[in-house]
């Protein structure tokens, strides 16, 4: 794997750890946005351009924003809790047995050691004629989903605001 | 002879290229390429700066500024100074590290943003498969900087500021990337380059951009009207208004990062100016046979100056836009025209060429547009006026 | 129909920048140290004191009666009286100012010094560019600068020139027609006391 990939997978890492770990959560969120175009490059890396452009284009251009208006709207104090609990060891402990086993278990199964296919040109053309025609029940089902939930939050956001009416 | 010319930027870098070692070839092209269109770019940032206020000037009535240079033309070396000189403040109150990163934030994607846009014949910096989607990724990026720009001022008028140039930005992206899917649509690729050469031939008199097409046309005006409310450009400028919140998300800083914004905000309009370029005005391609003789990338910079000019026009004629008036505008008049005339389009396609086709797409850009505009600017009736505490 | 305001908005600013280069009404500016403004006849900055003839010492109008001093609102006027006397225009022997000080930072142009002058000797001058870069007595002027000869209030202003040279005019023709008819009756008298 070239030495970019290392790079990113650091930078992406680093990302998610000050992510979960800062105090003051809208640097958490920025964190995050960091760990999105990190992973965006990732794929980038991977020749797959219409994923990666697009994880910029909704995750960084839409989701972050919306986690951040999310922060605002429901804001509370500052974190007053100390940033290292009590269990830290234990919990550092659990996390690293978990991780072990996951790894063992990976490892040892069919998937990692199967001989890999050659990789898909998957140009944007192909995507949209996969979408339109293999997929296309599923894209309708998410578009649905979509107008479902647009249309219940227009009605949260009008109730709000004649409560008396 | 006119093609020696209309290559001769490709051609000087491929020689200055071929100065370098075999191995650094490739990234030596990247730093050139990448230095000349900063080049370019800062420095046309830097003169519009001055033709806006002279343009604003002339149009209201009085003198833009004369002194420095001749007619004035060496304000932005004034301006230069003036703004590395000055004092950076950062509020004691104020998120150091964010306040810090927001100017590059919003620097740095909007310079990515012009790596696909193609400036002449062989002339783009990358030629990505999906480079329409490389740049709204980019414009999209944007916005999480004016975010951290008025948040970390720690200022609630900066906040307010931010929060509402957020919503305008998300706002008018649905219209402006829709009208932009129509040309996608009838061109059948992402890849800008593309969509500049299928519109590379000539028809009759007229060349075969997609302007002079009705959905060209009407995509056209409403992704024009888009980018103005992106690049938070009168009379969108709402966020920054000059005379409300001062200077809205970026009250706070001072000396060079508010350069860097002013910056970023110009450069902003340039890519959209250049995008809409490529995908409405048939990119770097001439408007007459006969006219073909002048190199690529000076009609590419004649369209690019003729909007801005557009841009700097409107600005002083128009007053800006409420808050509210302005998501009215961009839910309820600009996404139905963008949905209808991506039907417009795709009939486009279908109906085979000729008067028919004209006369059906005509009638669905002109209608809807008269009858929204009907219900929107129709005033509202006056109601007998309710108290709720008297009598 | 939507945008015909808009449309309409931007030929009249199409018409602005191009009427701009063309016709003047469309560009006001008077870029100013190059070009100046002209004066209206009325206009008035700070206080002169006038002169007849050629010599300032002599021709000075100023008798020092200290009213403009005790009327000025601000009291940025301060003289102090001469311990002689010297002729005036009519010839008869007045006091003149040691010292006239007239502070310009404290002086608001009001004009009330000139209103109460019995002689026409203070008048509103017109100069208007003054700064100075001493901060504590750039702007006191003393006698020597503030008097002025008679030739430039009436170049300034004409038609109160005219005016006050009418007065002082009329005011040496009484006096004379006073000494006139006293040398009759003194002629008359002697003529009688012969």
């Amino acid at each position: 794997m070239p030495p970019s990939f290392y790079i990113l997978a650091a930078l992406t890492i680093a990302a998610t750890a000050a992510a979960l770990s800062l105090r003051n959560l809208v640097h958490c969120a920025l964190a995050l946005s960091v760990a999105f175009i990190g992973l965006a490059a990732v794929y980038l890396q991977l020749d797959a351009q219409f994923v990666g452009l697009a994880q910029i284009l909704v995750y960084v251009g839409a989701v972050s924003i919306l986690v951040v208006f999310a922060i605002l709207l429901t804001r509370n104090d500052e974190a007053t809790k100390p940033l290292v609990s009590r269990f830290s060891v234990a919990g550092a402990a659990t996390a690293l047995v978990v991780l072990g086993v996951l790894t063992w278990a990976i490892d040892k199964s069919e998937f990692t050691h199967r001989k890999l296919p050659p990789a898909p040109a998957a140009t944007v053309r192909q995507i949209g004629d996969a979408l339109m025609t293999h997929y296309v029940l599923a894209l309708e089902v998410i578009a649905l989903l979509l107008t479902a939930a647009l249309i219940g939050a227009v009605i949260i956001a009008m109730h709000n605001e004649e409560p008396k009416s | 002879m006119t093609d020696a010319i209309d290559q001769i930027f490709v051609n000087l870098k491929h020689w200055l290229v071929g100065w370098c070692p075999a191995d650094l070839q490739p990234l030596a092209s990247i730093i050139l390429s990448v230095a000349m269109v900063i080049g370019v770019f800062a420095g046309l940032f830097a003169v519009v700066t001055v033709i806006e206020r002279k343009g604003l000037g002339r149009i209201q009535n009085r003198y833009g500024p004369n002194r420095v240079g001749p007619f004035g033309f060496l304000q932005f070396a004034a301006d230069g100074i003036k703004t590395l000189t000055k004092e950076d403040i950062v509020p004691r109150a104020a998120d150091r590290v964010v306040h810090y990163l927001a100017p590059l934030a919003l620097v740095m994607p909007v310079f990515a943003a012009y790596a696909v846009l193609p400036f002449g014949r062989n002339m783009t910096l990358t030629e990505l498969d999906g480079g329409l989607l490389f740049f709204f990724a980019m414009g999209a990026s944007t916005e999480l900087a004016v975010f951290m720009a008025g948040w970390s001022s720690r200022n609630k008028y900066a906040l307010f500021g931010a929060m509402r140039a957020i919503a305008q930005m998300i706002s008018y992206e649905i219209p402006l990337i829709l009208s932009a899917i129509t040309v996608v649509m009838l061109t059948g690729s992402l890849s800008l380059v593309k969509i500049v050469a299928v519109q590379g031939t000539y028809a009759g008199w007229l060349p075969d951009w997609n302007v002079f097409t009705p959905w060209g046309f009407a995509g056209f005006v409403l992704f024009m009207i888009a980018a103005a409310a992106e690049s938070n450009r009168s009379p969108f400028d709402l966020p920054e208004g000059e005379s409300e919140i001062i200077a809205g998300y970026y009250i706070e800083y001072s000396g060079f990062k508010f350069a860097l914004f002013f910056l970023g905000e110009y450069l902003g309009m340039f890519a959209i100016s250049g995008l809409a370029i490529t995908l409405f005005l048939g990119g770097w391609h001439a408007p007459a046979v006969w006219l073909t003789w002048v190199p690529s990338y000076v009609w590419f910079m004649a369209k690019l100056m003729a909007l801005i000019l557009l841009f700097i026009w409107v600005r002083g004629t128009l007053p800006r836009l409420r808050q509210d008036q302005l998501m009215n505008f961009a839910w309820k008049f600009m996404l139905p025209l963008a949905l209808i005339n991506l039907l417009t389009a795709g009939l486009w396609h279908f109906i085979p060429p000729g008067g028919v086709r004209w006369f059906i797409c005509s009638a669905l850009v002109v209608g809807p547009y008269l009858m929204l505009g009907q219900g929107l600017t129709s005033p509202d009736k006056a109601t007998k006026r309710v108290y709720r505490f008297a009598d | 129909m939507l945008g015909e305001g808009i449309i309409k908005g931007m030929a009249e600013t199409a018409k602005n920048f191009v009427g701009s280069y063309f016709t003047a009404d469309r560009l006001t500016t008077v870029q100013y140290p190059e070009e100046r403004l002209p004066l209206f006849a009325n206009t008035r900055q700070f206080p002169f004191l006038v002169y007849d003839g050629a010599d300032w010492e002599k021709g000075l109008r100023c008798v020092s009666c200290q009213i403009c001093e005790k009327e000025c609102p601000p009291k940025c006027i301060y003289i102090v009286k001469s311990k002689d006397k010297k002729p005036d225009y009519k010839g008869q022997m007045q006091f003149y100012p040691e010292t006239f000080n007239i502070d310009l930072s404290v002086c608001m142009s009001c004009q009330i010094c000139v209103e109460v002058c019995p002689f026409e000797s203070i008048k509103m001058d017109t100069e208007y560019e003054l700064s100075t870069d001493n901060r504590f007595d750039g702007l006191l002027v003393r006698k020597e600068q503030l008097a002025k000869s008679n030739d430039h209030y009436r170049k300034i202003h004409p038609h109160d020139a005219a005016a006050s040279d009418a007065a002082l005019a009329a005011e040496v023709a009484k006096a004379q027609a006073k000494a006139q008819a006293a040398a009759v009756k003194n002629a008359g008298s002697t003529a009688a006391a012969k």
